[in-house]
């Protein structure tokens, strides 16, 4: 080995150890294709729902207040619920799967450091949206774009922790988050755009780009 | 003209030492067995080449316990991000010299 070749593998050999130490690389862009097909059924089914909400009641009202509207809530929060469950149990198969085929360690620090990055915004969004809807009436406009802006948000915090590709997905979706607050009423798509197209294309990318190379 | 090797860190002519160097440049503080897993090497091995860098002043020792378990963690000093970032350069301008 030459001289000059040795010292490639060298620098080689650093970026690798930077990465591996510091940002969590067995996230699978196969779970962000399946997170994103989850959220689009979901949509498909709080769609469903709310249309028939819609013909139940004859009309649309801006502050309809008769007990099915609480049926729809607690239905659409059943949907919610289920397609996040169901999305990250996937994300977790996925990845685990990952994580063993590089013969990387699941749980780590780069994993921690993740998680907990991803957890602050993600959660802050949580609770911002809950008391919309328990304190603030007649908000449900502005839940579609705060669950995009804070995921965005969550991405951005947590991209530093794992592949940069994240960052972009982020600022996408504080973007459509944004462009939904100027079209309250169909946060619904916007929902559905941020979380199933978006997720379904940047999984495939991140697939196409880490996964099927190796 | 200058012998380019000459700004080489004889310290980092370990590929062991230089590895520790990589992951403490990018990590607050880590721990030695976080380092032994990365690193994929024995307890004394790393601990000889850990002992040379605290030597060499690059690296800081953290001796805490955790229950009745001792839980180390090294840090990077400033002199040793220094020189890191130093013998970094001097491996760049080899490979572009060449």
């Amino acid at each position: 080995m030459s001289k000059q070749e040795e010292q490639l593998n060298a620098l080689n050999d650093i970026k690798k150890l930077m990465d591996r130490s510091s940002r969590f690389i067995s996230l699978s862009g196969l779970s962000g294709v399946f997170a994103g097909v989850t959220a689009l059924l979901g949509a498909y089914l709080a769609h469903v729902e709310i249309n028939n909400y819609l013909s139940a009641s004859g009309q649309y009202s801006a502050y309809p207040v008769d007990s099915s509207l609480l049926d729809l809530e607690f239905n659409l929060l059943k949907i919610g619920f289920g397609v996040l469950g169901v999305a990250l149990a996937g994300g977790l198969l996925f990845t685990l799967r990952q994580s063993r085929k590089r013969n990387l360690p699941f749980w780590d620090r780069t994993t921690k450091n993740l998680l907990i990055n991803l957890a602050i915004p993600l959660v802050s969004g949580g609770l911002f949206i809950i008391a919309l809807l328990l304190v603030h009436p007649n908000t449900y406009g502005l839940i579609a774009p705060a669950c995009l802006v804070f995921y965005g948000l969550a991405l951005i915090n947590a991209s530093k922790y794992t592949y940069s590709d994240i960052r972009f997905l982020g600022l996408c979706e504080i973007v459509l988050g944004l462009i939904a607050m100027f079209y309250i009423g169909y946060g619904l798509y916007f929902w559905a755009i941020g979380f199933g197209i978006l997720h379904i294309f940047y999984g495939m990318l991140m697939y196409f780009k880490y996964e099927r190379a190796r | 003209m200058k012998n380019p090797i000459e700004a080489l860190n004889k310290i980092f002519d370990s590929r062991i030492r230089l590895g520790v160097m990589s992951v403490l440049i990018v990590n607050d503080s880590i721990s030695f067995n976080e380092l032994k897993q990365l690193l994929e090497l024995t307890d004394g091995n790393l601990a000889s080449h850990l002992n040379t860098l605290e030597q060499a002043q690059y690296l800081k020792v953290h001796k805490a316990f955790i229950g009745k378990k001792t839980n180390t963690t090294y840090s990077i000093t400033e002199l040793g991000r220094h020189a890191f970032k130093a013998h970094l350069d001097a491996l760049e301008k080899m490979i572009k010299g060449v």
